[in-house]
């Protein structure tokens, strides 16, 4: 990261469902082309808060805005500059591969000559250029899950909400889905992303881990291993993601 | 006792096998865990082995009967956890629960310390429609009711997948006191530090079982020299290695790069030597001991270039 333009910035977010507080009054700024890994236990908030910067939930109090754009007024805009994937899985099963980059690419308005590049380059990229005809149920889940991160940013947004895009994958290929996100913040892409694989954290130029709707630490991982006095970042995790509870 | 007997069991979908002549024991009171990738055959084999599905060849017999004919009495007696959600999205968690008890002719009651451990966490919501979960909160009832029964083998497709770090460590607690009740249990999991917690472990990949064994023999029979390089700039030293000729595999890991050479009797500081006269300037170069998921990395990707 060689400047410190913020692409993302909230303060003391909100959303209530009826009585309950899913989001707490969280405030942070994520900066241009930053990997910021979005941790929580589960029921923290996170898909939730995520939800709310995309413009597809509204808060219920706070301020948030991404890519300049404000989450109450401007989420048609917010919604041209970003990519998103959804925790669960966001192609068409009944699809061709070939099918549904075209049809991604289509809603995000390229042309016929555009979307033909794209799908060549992409397949290439992915190596699945013998696979194009096939359907995506047919795929199995790393690389169906490959494929959603590069259709999801085919319109080249300036930041990418990945809502835990490796849950199920295994070892080797959430290291190759890794190195497409490593790949895309070369590229000054600011990447937002969820996941439960603690040495994932570490992939991160910086996390913040929700307890119970509120961001209770956020730092590099380095910082936060130093803090709390950890070998790891799934030490420091355990030490915060129950912290509620042992005071009980 | 012998709890699952699996002999040259094969299931093909038109021509492709999804599993093809898998043969394997599972003991009493053992956890035994499955580890492969998507589409290995994992999904496949647990729905045989619950009776959901016909294999073609092959059989299989589960606390002594086999699947095929007898599965009306199995039925009763396992509880089967499917990787994609099982839940009614619009009842609440507590109607789930209460569902699927009296299914089995239960009731959460009776068998609520079988599953106090998880179904705990959810229970503030149990008012809440399950479709409003969270995702980790989704596995956590579902596992409460594939339990909810008490059966003598569960069986555990991905039970983890999506559920935060903290609530994996209390669930294998969880499955630990159910084998002391001894419940057998099979479970496939993503999650190499869950593999280690496993009695026995079978690698599959494309539908063939590829190895058996205890984590510790698994480990212990890695011969391959494993570095381990901490490295000032990850992204460009990475780029390096897996450029670079003498390079087996290179893979992130945490906070560090776990590196294997394809050279015989290279030591740490002839690979530092060689990284720094190569511009990697800041980096530790250091020998390790293999884990269990280097060394599921390491066979997956022979077995893959075998291909
Ligand atoms: N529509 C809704 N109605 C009521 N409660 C909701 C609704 N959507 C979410 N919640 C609740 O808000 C809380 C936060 O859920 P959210 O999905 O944001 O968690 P998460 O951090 O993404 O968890 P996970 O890691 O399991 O995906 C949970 O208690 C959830 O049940
Ligand atoms: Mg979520």
């Amino acid at each position: 990261m060689n400047n410190n333009k913020k692409v993302i910035e909230v303060s003391d977010l909100t959303r209530k469902f009826g009585k309950f507080t899913a989001v707490d009054s969280i405030s942070f700024d994520v900066k241009e082309g930053e990997i910021f890994g979005f941790l929580g236990a589960n029921g923290a908030g996170k898909t939730t808060a995520i939800k709310m910067l995309i413009g597809l939930l509204s808060p219920t109090s706070g301020k948030a805005t991404v890519a300049g754009y404000d989450v109450y007024n401007q989420s048609e805009q917010i919604k041209k500059s970003i990519g998103y994937m959804s925790q669960k899985f966001s192609l068409y099963e009944d699809l061709t591969i070939a099918e549904n980059i075209s049809f991604y690419a289509g809603i995000y308005g390229l042309t016929d000559e555009q979307i033909n590049d794209k799908t060549d380059l992409l397949l290439k990229k992915l190596d699945l250029e013998n696979s194009r005809n096939e359907l995506i149920k047919s795929l199995p889940l790393g690389w169906k899950q490959k494929l959603a991160f590069s259709v999801a940013i085919i319109h080249d947004p300036s930041i990418a909400f990945l809502d835990e895009p490796t849950g199920g994958v295994d070892p080797i290929t959430r290291r190759q889905f890794w190195n497409l996100i490593y790949e895309a913040a070369e590229n000054k892409r600011t990447i937002f992303v969820t996941t439960h694989y603690m040495d994932e954290a570490e992939y991160c130029d910086r996390v913040s881990i929700m307890v119970d709707g509120r961001i209770e630490a956020l730092d590099s991982p380095a910082n936060l291993k130093s803090k709390y006095d950890s070998a790891t970042m799934n030490d420091v995790f355990i030490q915060l993601a129950r912290k509620n509870q042992v005071k009980e | 006792m012998t709890v699952v007997e699996v002999r040259g069991l094969t299931k093909k979908y038109g021509k492709k096998p999804a599993i093809s002549n898998l043969s394997f024991d599972v003991n009493e009171g053992e956890i035994f865990g499955f580890i492969g990738p998507d589409g290995a055959g994992k999904t496949t084999l647990f729905r045989i082995l619950t009776t959901l599905l016909l294999p073609n060849e092959g059989n299989a017999k589960v606390l002594g009967k086999d699947v095929v004919k007898d599965y009306k009495y199995l039925r009763q007696r396992l509880g089967y956890m499917p990787g994609r959600f099982s839940l009614y999205m619009d009842l609440t968690v507590e109607e789930n629960l209460k569902f699927f008890a009296s299914i089995f002719n239960t009731t959460i009651e009776e068998n609520y310390d079988l599953i106090k451990d998880i179904y705990s966490q959810i229970e503030p919501f149990r008012e809440r429609r399950a479709g409003d979960l969270s995702g980790g909160m989704k596995q956590k009832l579902a596992l409460s009711c594939a339990l909810i029964h008490k059966p003598q083998l569960l069986v555990l497709d991905e039970p983890t997948t999506g559920v935060d770090a903290v609530s994996r460590k209390e669930f294998w607690e969880m499955l630990k006191r159910l084998k002391e009740q001894g419940i057998t249990i099979i479970v496939s999991t993503p999650y190499m530090d869950e593999a280690i917690l496993c009695d026995r472990i079978a690698l599959i990949q494309n539908g063939s079982i590829l190895k058996i064994d205890t984590p510790n023999g698994i480990v212990s029979g890695f011969r391959k020299n494993l570095f381990s390089i901490k490295a000032n700039n990850k992204y460009d030293t990475i780029k390096f290695l897996e450029s670079y000729e003498f390079a087996d595999s290179v893979y992130p890991f945490g906070d560090s790069i776990h590196y294997l050479d394809i050279r015989e009797n290279l030591n740490s500081n002839d690979l530092l030597f060689d990284l720094q006269s190569k511009g990697i300037a800041d980096c530790k170069v250091a020998v390790i001991e293999a884990g269990i998921e280097d060394v599921f990395m390491s066979l997956m990707k022979e077995n893959r270039d075998e291909q």
